[in-house]
């Protein structure tokens, strides 16, 4: 019997493994069966128990030992035969087998003809309707939209390297010599010799060990992370990060726990939860902050003291994307890191993008030997995609050098950074919301409501500004994006800027910012 | 002569025929090479135990996820990222490399060595110095500079983006097309912004690792069938539609097949119009990843629906990439003008990436009008049948020497298989000491056991040169005993050959 019921749990649970839709069913029929054996053997118990009191109760056939065969049937024989014979009955009986429900062929058939798919994107809104402006020359200062010059006040080359000779002459002898495309991954003969010069130029200059390059910004992020985070591993992320940054948290895979932007007291209460959480069962595994030093959606910067405060205290390590600070915070450009006066070394991994202060393209993560060395295999974005044009790693080793040699380049940013914060301070109806160092200047409206309300306001003024020959940006945010800070006005300052365009700019602003908040 | 008999073959779960005894060969290498990894490892840890991470840290690389490439990577990493001085064209400097710590680390020297190179997706021979392209790259390069440091939609958007995109879209057979800055990027960001939870991504087994990082990413569920197998695929769909979504058995919201149009690892052609009518039955939408396939297929370089003659209009993602034929970066897709309005107001690489380098964007366009013979020549014609001859004279020549050559007649990926991890680096540092260059591709590219080396062809590909290359592999083939399946070119091979030649 306890055999028969062994293979009973078995069918169970290898329908169970089966992951059998019907596995319940089955486990109820077996809860059942149990109990009646439960149930037969107290009964079966008491009945050995209580003999004398029950049976004086029954009838006196019944009782008296009947011969049936030759055989003595003893009284409470009887009753443990009968029990028997019922359980077996249970236990025999046909096995309940889910009705074969397998559809049919014509089932499915009619199943695939019934199903109606959404369409592939949504309908398309006037809100989808993009204005792009549309340069007509190098993205310069100033430049042409429309046959019109206007001062540009949306291009991120931070130093005004865009159309120095110096670059251009380094571009143009990589395309001589080395064609346009790499035509192949690092891996596969697409490494040229100035591939691995820009590695070890930027890894000097940040004065880290070794640097890997990777050939698009916005793939860098989304590899690196899952590179050294995986299942099992946690994330404390900044909730303000960038999309790229925020597609590699999703893409690791890891336990991530968002803080309040840039505010190092919630960093530290998630810090504490963890903490107490480690006190039932630490694992060991690998932890990681991460945010930007100058952030890609608001501007702000943080504290890098502090977060090396806790980082140390909490024993985590730190992932900083320095896209909007290497060669603009710091005395030689050299980041957040000379910024604060606290050595490169504490921070674990930087990741940047070359689109930005280096005016050209690609993405770079520099940090000890062990970070490099383990992305050559595990970049995703690295081994899986074609090296950058050579020239374009020409363009940043050109783009290093001047900013070395050039140190009134950095001087000069950060004179007009400071100018245009303080002249935009004044500008009514809008509130200045990054940091007095970004070269990114974020103006949120004054009275602000949700985002896309203040999008459209925002968008009209810039709109007025372009008639008004001034290029500005507006946030704009996919809706893949989870960031959830405010939109603004992006006014992004560069070196190349002089000081009557940066004037001119806020005089125009104060003019159409009137004119947008009368109406 | 007698034809050899081929051996009696195992197949395994891709369906690849391997011969028994390199199976176990294979299996018993990777078996010796592991259990002295291992020792070693042991040792390592012994020796090490002094300078361990900082305590209250794991160690940033966890041993195991290392241990590949600890124990069998390094030891051959000299066949692998070898850096040139010039041009990927046909002709390469390979400079060479020297290591004082049994290949751990890997120093530069001053030598290079010229050779021939097999390796490069330069199908078209654009990689190098064009008397058409380069001038006007060099123009545009003076004019706009390197890049435009901004997104898309903010300031990256220049005249020549712009007609990049009507030019890709007239070029491909779309209504409109998009460009991005990369092709990886193209793949990751586009998927999950066409889909997400509740739908259901059905993708080919041997996907490119961007179509199943942008899978993964869209949150969508993902299904795979067995690769380039339209049967498995009408299997996998009739399942996935009758049966709903797992637990909650709803209706997917929408269901799309990704594949590419050449499988760049197995050199195979999809078999699109199968595939196609499949999806078509069960209305499921087609992205089609022509990374490796556009510019260098095709009678006017079209691509996978040009050679099998399907209409674009069936396929409603168009993906390519301009790494490959176009001697550029960046990528593109293309569809319906909705489809491109509604990617342009949602995809992330749009909107927040760099917008894609000014002079790319020029070399593709002046490669594209040399491909139309907008350039006033028929060079372009001529590269589009240089490339084909190419590589269909040394698919045969190597079949014909007894390689066990994958892929399909047409295509320019010729991978030849290798199987022992033996034979990666012999066969790779014979050829190259023979001057020639070529690629081995090993896991985690391929499965752990389909070791293999890849030929890729280009049109600046001499029949001097071919003959050379057929010449080195042949003999450093001979030396390391990959010729597979000793025998004649079969007939059908050649009846084939001759088949596609009448066709034209
Ligand atoms: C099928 C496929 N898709 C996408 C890519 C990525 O393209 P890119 O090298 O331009 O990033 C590749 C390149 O290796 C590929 O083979």
């Amino acid at each position: 019997m306890l055999l028969l019921l062994l293979l009973r749990f078995c069918h169970w649970v290898a329908a169970a493994l089966e992951d059998d839709a019907d596995v319940t069913r089955g486990g109820e029929e077996f809860i059942v069966a149990v109990v009646v054996v439960a149930v037969c053997g107290v009964s079966m118990a008491m009945l050995v128990e209580f003999k004398d009191t029950v049976l004086g109760m029954l009838p006196d056939a019944l009782v008296t030992d009947a011969v049936i065969f030759g055989v003595h049937i003893h009284g409470h024989l009887l009753l443990e035969t009968l029990l028997v014979v019922v359980i077996f009955y249970l236990l025999l009986q046909q096995s309940y087998t889910p009705e074969n429900r397998a559809l049919t062929e014509t089932e499915i058939d009619q199943l695939c003809e019934e199903w109606t798919p959404e369409p592939l994107h949504p309908v398309i809104t006037d809100d989808m309707e993009m204005k792009t402006p549309i340069l007509e020359s190098a993205a310069g200062p100033h430049t042409i939209i429309d046959g019109k010059d206007v001062i540009n006040m949306s291009t991120a080359d931070y130093l005004g390297l865009i159309g120095n000779p110096k670059v251009k002459e380094a571009c143009n002898a990589a395309v001589e010599k080395y064609g346009v495309g790499a035509c192949g991954p690092r891996g596969f003969y697409g490494t040229m010799d100035v591939h691995l010069d820009f590695e070890k130029k930027i890894a000097d200059f940040m004065g880290t060990p070794d640097s890997i390059l990777y050939s698009y910004g916005l793939a860098t992020t989304t590899s690196v992370i899952p590179a050294f985070c995986k299942a099992g591993d946690l994330i404390l992320a900044d909730d303000g990060v960038n999309w790229s940054l925020q597609n590699g948290l999703y893409l690791s895979r890891s336990k991530v726990k968002y803080f309040k932007h840039n505010d190092m007291k919630d960093l530290k209460a998630r810090l504490e939860e963890v903490r107490k959480e480690d006190k039932r069962k630490k694992p060991l595994n690998r932890r990681f902050i991460i945010v930007e030093a100058i952030y890609q959606n608001s501007g702000q910067m943080v504290p890098l003291d502090e977060l090396c405060r806790l980082k140390e205290e909490y024993k985590f390590r730190v992932l900083i994307d320095e896209s909007n600070s290497i060669g603009v915070l710091g005395k030689t450009g050299r980041g957040i890191s000379e910024h604060f006066n606290i050595s490169v070394e504490k921070l674990d991994i930087i990741t940047a993008v070359m689109g930005h202060a280096l005016a050209s393209e690609g993405g770079i993560c520099t940090g000890s030997a062990e970070v490099v060395s383990h992305q050559r295999l595990s970049g995703s974005g690295y081994c899986f995609s074609a090296a950058l044009p050579p020239f374009l790693a020409s363009a940043g080793i050109a783009a290093v050098e001047i900013l070395e040699n050039n140190p009134q380049l950095l001087s000069r940013l950060h004179k007009n950074i400071s100018l245009v914060h303080s002249n935009l301070s004044s500008v009514p109806g809008i509130r200045i919301g990054c940091n007095k160092l970004s070269p990114i200047v974020f103006l949120h409206l004054e009275e602000s409501a949700s985002f896309a309300e203040d999008s459209s306001i925002l968008q009209r003024v810039v709109d007025l500004m372009l008639d008004e020959g001034i290029l500005l940006s507006l946030t704009k945010r996919s809706l893949l994006d989870n960031c959830k800070l405010p939109a603004a006005i992006k006014v992004v300052v560069t070196a190349g800027h002089s000081e009557e365009d940066l004037l001119l700019v806020t005089s125009k602003l104060r003019n159409v910012m009137a004119k947008v908040l009368r109406c | 002569m007698t034809v050899a008999e081929p051996d009696p073959v195992m197949e395994n779960e891709e369906g690849f025929e391997v011969p028994y005894h390199v199976a176990i060969t294979t299996y018993f290498s990777y078996g010796i090479l592991f259990i002295i990894g291992t020792l070693r490892d042991f040792y390592r840890n012994i020796m090490r135990s002094g300078k361990k991470v900082a305590k209250g840290y794991a160690p940033l690389c966890r041993d195991f996820e290392d241990f590949y490439t600890r124990r069998l990577y390094n030891r051959i990493q000299d066949c692998f990222n070898r850096p040139i001085a010039s041009a990927p064209t046909n002709w390469v400097d390979v400079i060479e490399r020297v290591s004082y710590d049994s290949n751990k680390t890997l120093h530069q020297t001053e030598n290079v060595r010229r050779c021939l190179n097999l390796g490069s997706y330069n199908y078209l021979g654009f990689a190098s110095h064009d008397e058409y392209c380069t001038p006007r790259v060099l123009e545009s390069l003076n004019k706009y500079g390197a890049s435009a440091c901004s997104a898309r939609v903010d300031g990256g958007t220049t005249l020549l983006h712009n007609e990049l995109e009507e030019l890709v879209a007239k070029y491909v057979g779309k209504p409109a097309a998009m460009v991005y800055g990369m092709g990886y990027a193209t793949n990751s960001t586009t998927l999950p912004a066409l889909i997400g939870k509740g739908g259901l991504i059905i993708s080919d087994a041997l996907n490119h690792s961007s179509i199943v990082n942008g899978s993964r990413g869209s949150g969508a569920k993902i299904k795979v069938f067995q690769h380039n197998t339209p049967s498995h695929l009408e299997q996998v769909l009739r399942e996935a539609i009758s049966q709903g979504q797992a637990r909650t058995h709803r209706p997917w919201k929408k269901i799309i097949v990704v594949i590419e149009g050449i499988y760049s690892m197995e050199g195979e052609l999809c078999r699109l119009k199968d595939i196609v009518e499949v999806a078509k039955k069960y209305k499921a939408y087609i992205y089609l990843d022509e990374a490796h396939s556009i510019g260098a297929i095709g009678k006017t370089g079209k691509g996978i629906c040009e050679l099998q003659g399907v209409d674009p209009a069936n396929i409603d993602v168009m993906m390519g990439t301009f790494t490959k034929s176009f001697g550029s970066c960046g990528g593109y897709i293309a569809g319906s003008k909705e489809l491109i309005q509604y990617m342009k107001s949602a995809s992330p690489a749009h909107m927040y990436a760099t917008s894609m380098s000014t002079p790319a964007v020029q070399q593709v366009i002046s490669a594209l009008e040399v491909i139309l013979g907008l350039d006033g020549s028929d060079r372009g014609a001529k590269k589009l049948a240089q490339v084909r001859e190419n590589s269909n004279y040394v698919r045969i020549e190597l079949r014909n020497r007894g390689f066990e050559v994958l892929g399909d007649m047409d295509s320019p990926v010729m991978p030849v298989m290798l199987y022992n991890p033996g034979k990666i680096p012999a066969f790779s540092r014979e050829c190259l000491k023979r001057n020639v260059a070529v690629v081995v591709v090993a896991f985690p590219a391929t499965p752990l056991l389909l070791a293999r080396t890849r030929v890729c062809m280009s049109a600046s590909h001499t029949r001097e040169d071919l003959d050379q290359a057929v010449k080195v592999l042949s003999e450093v083939g001979e030396m390391c005993n990959i010729k597979y399946f000793p025998r004649k070119a079969s007939e059908n091979e050649k009846y084939f050959w001759f088949d596609q030649k009448k066709l034209e």
